[in-house]
């Protein structure tokens, strides 16, 4: 029965759709009245979509296995919470999340829109419309997931046991906010081309819409990685895998978008640029939108092969990135751009930033779609390995740290000689490669990597915090102080996550054995003896559970308790890790196979502060979310017009 | 003139220092490209000479020997024409059995065993890695035989 108002309200919001998009175009001939239409159209499609959302959710709490897609994701026995997250955790519910998610941002961006000209806010909410159309037109004709199954079955397959987690949870919701966040960024860019125009208050309005996109999209990324590191048992937080590419590229061009939006802002400066960067970073999350969804690539995140569903993603992905970039190109000629600056300003070191981070998207891009294409040619089956993605990334993200670390300087120094600004650097220079250098000796063995990174390390977050109090004294108000601690804090994340991934990609211990109860295993001061084996029975599982003790230099810290299961559902065994987390390292025991007996294979890790990656990560997140809110102080004390 | 020669050299540098990064680029994608073979091309001797390269095939029946003492396994993968032996020291996935579908990466010694850097069986138990369904696909009927595992096919 609620499955039924679900689908009766989907299709309302298809048609509600269809009324934001048509209004202009049609009505506007006919009558006057299609702007408040098109105002009220844009705020009723969130209700619409949440509430067919929630009988969805409704339905797979009371197992209702009439319906195809709550059977294939879902069982009696799955406990409560995961019938709640199994909702969005195959590809029709994901891609109902996916347009619950579009309609919220369209309703927010309808309510927050009030301060621009009536006649640019029609067309963008249009836009927005348009996306919302296409996205529902997709879920209503091949991704249904209130289709009906055509005889009931007693009891569903269950929910792939990989996501019986809470990382799935709050993965992917975060992630699609920040994919679909930047559909606001998209549409607005289109509206400038369609209006000719890109004014100094219209970059000010976009700019806290992609950084919040940015902080949703460097949560769900940092969200997966910590899933991945936990849940599937090889203790590895990135393996530069397709699917993985296809976040990275979009936050790459939008960490490039919200740089160039401040020079936007204040000089008028790059204007096309950040248009064609805000097509370019949409175009590149329905990109990833379509690998994972398509079935092109399989892992976790495709559920079948359906190449209805790959030929329709591909068919909007061409109309969306083809029309914007046909527009961009006949009418970005019109905008005029102020392009004149100095090479030792700040525009220009954002220009560099840019092209450095548009450098690195494009060489990921070629790393995950080339196989793709010689695949599709019938050529040959290759893929690229993750040498190829160290090789090239990383000499490329190496200037770009150093800049990040540089620009502060260069904005004290403004009114300062050239003089002035070499003795700074000459002398910060000095201590900090001492500082780098003295810091070697906590590290068993030297070597360049890690140096750098601890020096890139010291480096940003130095010049940073230096910055942030030099702005404070300069202008001695505590505005200054809130208008720029976002932008402190998400640099200072940055700096923490290169130094946690530099010390762990260098410094890690990684030990494949086989033991048996009794032993002990020495790494480093610390030993791990195996002293237990039991097995027990879970909700929808049978578990073996072994005990480690953890002794460091001699002494008991902790037990842990790595995990084997086996999920009655579908027979499939699963690696749960013991892990004993910590600042300075992260202890890490899986259980890999029964040998024979009593003897198992065994790994065991030493991480040492692989938690500042993500640690790096939250600080970028809150940094970007304090930026919005000093943002719309900011706008608060000087309005839009 | 001065002015002129300098935007000259300026100039030239740039284009140098790009082609040098151009070059290594290209370079370092080359040698990163990871070939998949079957084994009935591996027999053919259709494989990368002295390079790390993917093969994948199903886990033949039988042929799986663990070391007790170390995390040394043996095993042969076939595509039902031809197997190739494989030698791997770690530890295999969960989803790893004989009759699976796996992709194995990794170097084909001297000896024509393939030593295994890294073994994919993953996420599903009614996975078959594409390149391995691939290679399958003109045997159907074998298949269907001898493993549910391409129902999705």
């Amino acid at each position: 029965m609620i499955s039924y108002i679900g689908s009766f309200l989907i299709l309302l919001a298809l048609l509600n759709a269809s009324l934001l998009v048509l209004s202009k175009p049609v009505l506007s001939k006919i009558t006057s009245g299609y702007d408040a239409l098109i105002l009220s159209t844009s705020k009723l499609q969130f209700p619409l979509v949440l509430i067919a959302f929630i009988c969805l959710i409704i339905s797979f709490v009371d197992d209702d296995f009439s319906l195809k897609y709550i059977s294939s994701n879902s069982n009696s026995a799955l406990p409560f919470f995961y019938k709640i997250s199994a909702t969005w955790a195959g590809h029709e519910g994901s891609m109902l999340l996916w347009c619950l998610i579009l309609s919220f941002w369209t309703f927010m961006a309808s309510i927050y829109s009030k301060s621009l000209d009536i006649q640019f806010r029609i067309k963008f909410l249009s836009v927005m419309g348009f996306l919302n159309l296409g996205f529902l037109l997709f879920l209503v004709f091949t991704s249904n997931p209130f289709e009906k199954n055509i005889s009931i079955p007693i009891d569903g397959k269950d929910l792939n046991p990989l996501l019986q987690d809470f990382g799935l949870i709050v993965h992917p919701p975060m992630l699609y906010m920040g994919y679909v966040g930047l559909s606001v960024v998209f549409s607005f860019a289109v509206t400038c081309l369609l209006q000719n125009d890109f004014k100094k208050e219209w970059a000010r309005w976009i700019r806290p819409w992609a950084l919040m996109s940015w902080s949703f999209l460097t949560l769900g990324i940092a969200l997966g990685s910590w899933w991945a590191y936990y849940e599937l048992g090889w203790g590895g937080w990135w393996f530069w895998d397709p699917v993985e590419n296809a976040s990275f590229m979009p936050w790459l061009i939008t960490t490039a978008l919200i740089h160039s939006l401040i020079t936007c802002e204040q000089k008028s400066m790059f204007k096309n640029w950040t248009i064609l960067l805000s097509i370019m970073a949409f175009s590149l999350s329905l990109l990833g939108t379509f690998l994972v969804r398509s079935g092109i690539l399989i892992s976790v995140h495709s559920f079948a092969n359906d190449p209805a569903r790959g030929a329709f993603i591909l068919l909007f992905l061409t109309i969306v990135v083809g029309g914007s970039l046909l527009i961009y190109f006949r009418n970005s000629p019109k905008i005029k751009d102020n392009i004149s600056f100095d090479f030792f300003s700040r525009e220009s070191f954002f220009l560099i930033n840019n092209i450095l981070l548009v450098t690195a998207t494009f060489t990921i891009l070629l790393g995950t779609m080339y196989p793709l294409f010689l695949d599709l040619l019938g050529l040959e089956k290759i893929s690229v390995g993750v040498p190829y993605y160290n090789a090239v990334f990383l000499p490329i993200m190496t200037p770009l740290a150093l800049l990040a670390g540089y620009i502060p300087i260069l904005f004290l120094s403004k009114n300062k000689d050239k003089k002035y600004l070499i003795n700074h650097l000459f002398m910060s220079l000095l201590v900090i490669l001492f500082l780098s250098f003295f810091s070697m000796i906590f590290f068993d063995n030297f070597n360049f990597s890690t140096l750098l990174g601890v020096f890139i390390f010291i480096w940003i977050s130095f010049n940073i915090i230096y910055d942030l109090i030099k702005r404070y004294y300069v202008s001695n108000t505590r505005n200054v102080f809130f208008i720029n601690i976002g932008m402190t804090l998400a640099h200072l994340g940055l700096a923490v996550f290169i130094l946690g991934a530099t010390i762990v990609e260098n410094n890690k211990i990684e030990k494949e054995i086989v033991a048996k109860i009794g032993e002990t295993i020495k790494i480093k001061n610390y030993a791990f003896k195996f002293t237990n084996l039991s097995q027990y029975e879970g909700p929808n599982y049978t578990g073996i559970k072994a005990q480690f003790l953890v002794y460091e230099n001699n002494t008991l810290i902790t037990e842990l308790y790595p995990e084997k299961r086996i999920y009655a559902s579908n027979d499939m065994p699963m690696t749960e890790a013991g892990i004993d987390p910590g600042l300075s390292r992260d202890l890490y025991i899986t259980l890999g196979s029964l040998i024979n007996d009593d003897v198992w294979s065994i790994r065991i890790y030493h991480k040492p502060f692989i938690r500042l990656i993500w640690l790096g990560a939250l600080m970028m997140v809150l940094g970007g979310v304090l930026s919005v809110l000093s943002k719309r102080k900011r706008m608060k004390i000087a309005p839009l017009r | 003139m001065k002015k002129r020669t300098l935007r000259i050299y300026y100039v030239s540098f740039i284009l140098v220092a790009l082609s040098i990064i151009f070059f290594l680029f290209i370079k370092t994608f080359n040698e990163n490209l990871l070939f998949y073979r079957s084994p009935s091309q591996i027999t053919a001797g259709e494989f990368p000479q002295d390079y790390i390269f993917r093969v994948g095939g199903v886990v033949l029946d039988g042929t799986l020997v663990k070391s007790k003492t170390s995390t040394n396994v043996k095993f042969a993968i076939t595509d039902y024409e031809k197997k190739v032996d494989i030698s791997y020291n770690g530890i295999l996935p969960d989803l790893f059995r004989e009759g699976q579908g796996v992709v194995i990466r990794g170097r084909l010694g001297a000896d024509g065993v393939f030593y295994a850097e890294e073994v994919l069986a993953k996420h599903d138990e009614t996975y078959m890695p594409p390149e391995v369904a691939d290679s399958l696909k003109m045997k159907k009927k074998t298949i269907e035989d001898t493993t549910k595992s391409m129902s999705i096919y």
